[in-house]
């Protein structure tokens, strides 16, 4: 339903987003991720019409941003980052505001909102002032007036950041029962928040696409290699990393002393399975192994790898 | 227009709900009634020459104030993010906001017809023509100087700001026929039409020229325009 095709956009001379493409469906919640700064809210300011690309358009069916703007932004709801509300107008009044624009008006808006109200859960607030509403009240009221029009596509920019736990369930929820229907377009650095909520995840970094798929075949394409944890002990730093030499096939990537033994990060193809001769090795120079695990690679590996944000220490990759 | 219309309540509706319009109808009526009526007992004429001097020198520093946070409020806010991506074109939204504006300075301006009303009851041979076109002139005025305002709030998201390049820009149109002296004679011409002073002096003596409303209408419709080229530049940037 929105195909990005070379979207790239440039601030001076700073490339905020580099040609990226990708097109989403129908339906799915796709969740868009990258570090801050990463060129997340740059794209999703461009899909809704705020900002222009550079070069590269966006399609919604048979429109695009660059010629018909104002045929996409009524086919999208969009609650920008940090949710901006007029925080003077009653929240009917803010409902209404935005209904108009719309062009809903009478026996119509009476019912957008009555499901507007229902769906964000809004009973207690709608004729309160919207500054003196709570902070996840405001953001489901952000929520309410994306969705007044009841849109096809709803695309949300950072939609929990500032929320506290039991907003931040109540919001996901909220927006798993939306993706039912809609196409929702979700951005966040917070790693566990996408995974939590979305179908599809989108990894971007320094304005490129670096990844994109369901959590679990990020993590199966990340499965190439195993990471292996060693804790030993009657051995020096310089040996571990001797290591190498006997042991081609391993990748010492940590040594870090804890007291009288040693923990060491290794890496090495899954194809092999070297820890036997890690074994024989270790005995060979009289060293004791307190520890051997193989330790999983989870999303949050993967995301600070390929975003460049990994800490490895003095073997950083 | 309907767009135009939302964004104009919407307006309208902020100015009321805080303390913003009130106090600028209050006091904009006691500015205007205190220095009219110290003159118009003493000179003892039965015109609205005296208001019709006085009304802009209030406007230069009202209307600024009043249109200051018309477009700078939103940037600030950050709210100029949910306009803006709604299907609103700029020129309904700067319309819109324009037009509030100017009906906060039309509702001042109705409340000194309680001056005109005065000078029926006390006031012999009234020229009703030179009240009227008058009252046109100061509208039209007020109308000029909404648009200045709301251009100079369009350039930055500090209100403070939006107000000191508000007065600056309306004062200049305000003083050019004063700086006559200063021209080159070449010049002078063109400065003293670009003035609206000059145009207003026309109307306020009773006379309805088309050019004069051509003058107002033309720099009303040129702010108007580049400030909806400036809300747009925001996709270029």
């Amino acid at each position: 339903m929105i195909q990005i095709d070379n979207l790239s956009k440039n601030y001076g001379d700073v490339q905020a987003v580099d040609s990226i493409s990708f097109s989403l469906s129908d339906g799915e919640i796709v969740g868009f991720l990258g570090a801050n700064g990463a060129g997340k809210s740059t794209t999703l300011k461009m899909i809704t019409g705020y900002i222009s690309p550079t070069s590269g358009n966006v399609h919604i069916g048979d429109k695009n941003i660059i010629d018909d703007c104002i045929d996409i932004q009524k086919m999208v709801g969009y609650l920008p980052e940090l949710n901006p509300l007029y925080a003077e107008m009653k929240v009917h009044e803010y409902l209404k505001f935005h209904a108009s624009i719309r062009e809903i008006s009478g026996n119509e808006f009476t019912e957008a909102l009555k499901r507007v109200v229902r769906e964000c859960s809004l009973q207690g607030v709608v004729h309160r002032t919207i500054g003196n509403c709570s902070k996840g009240y405001k953001q489901r009221i952000g929520l309410a007036a994306a969705m007044i029009h009841d849109p096809k596509i709803l695309i949300l920019d950072e939609p929990v950041t500032g929320l506290d736990p039991n907003q931040i369930v109540e919001i996901r929820s909220l927006i798993k029962r939306l993706g039912r229907e809609k196409l929702v377009l979700m951005s966040s650095h917070i790693l566990q928040e996408i995974q939590a909520t979305v179908d599809r995840i989108i990894i971007i970094d320094n304005g490129k696409i670096v990844a994109d798929g369901t959590s679990d075949e990020l993590i199966s394409d990340a499965q190439g290699m195993t990471q292996l944890y060693l804790e030993i002990s009657n051995t020096e730093e310089n040996s571990i990393q001797d290591m190498k030499a006997t042991l081609p096939e391993l990748n010492v990537k940590k040594v870090s002393k804890n007291g009288e033994n040693f923990n060491v990060q290794l890496e090495y193809a899954s194809s092999a399975d070297p820890r036997k001769e890690i074994f024989n090795h270790a005995v060979a120079n009289s060293w004791v192994i307190t520890e051997m695990r193989v330790t999983e690679k989870n999303l949050e590996d993967i995301f600070r790898n390929l975003t460049g944000k990994i800490d490895n220490g003095a073997t950083n990759e | 227009m309907n767009n135009i219309m939302t964004i104009f309540r919407k307006e309208l509706h902020s100015f009321f709900t805080s303390p913003m319009a009130y106090i600028f109808l209050v006091v904009f009526a006691l500015i205007n009634g205190y220095f009219f009526n110290i003159q118009f007992f003493l000179i003892n004429e039965s015109d609205l020459r005296v208001l019709f001097g006085i009304v802009p020198l209030v406007y230069l520093f009202f209307i600024p104030a009043i249109s200051m946070g018309l477009i700078s409020r939103e940037k600030s806010l950050g709210t100029i993010e949910i306009i803006s991506t709604m299907p609103i074109l700029e020129r309904d939204i700067v319309i819109g906001k324009y037009l509030a504006g100017f009906v906060l300075i039309i509702l001042g301006l109705a409340a000194t017809l309680i001056h005109y009303l005065t000078l029926c009851y006390v006031g012999t041979s009234i020229d009703h023509g030179a009240v009227f076109t008058g009252y046109i002139g100061l509208a039209l005025l007020g109308g000029v100087y909404t648009a200045v305002s709301l251009f100079a709030s369009s350039l930055t998201d500090n209100q403070v700001i939006a107000f000191i390049i508000g007065i600056a820009i309306v004062l200049l149109f305000f003083m050019m026929d004063k700086l006559l002296f200063f021209m080159p004679s070449s010049m002078s011409g063109v400065v003293q039409f670009l003035s609206t002073d000059f145009h207003l002096s026309n109307m306020s003596r009773g006379v309805l020229d088309t050019r004069n409303l051509i003058y107002f209408a033309s720099v009303i419709g040129f702010f108007l325009s580049i400030t909806t080229r400036i809300l747009e530049s925001r996709k270029w940037t």
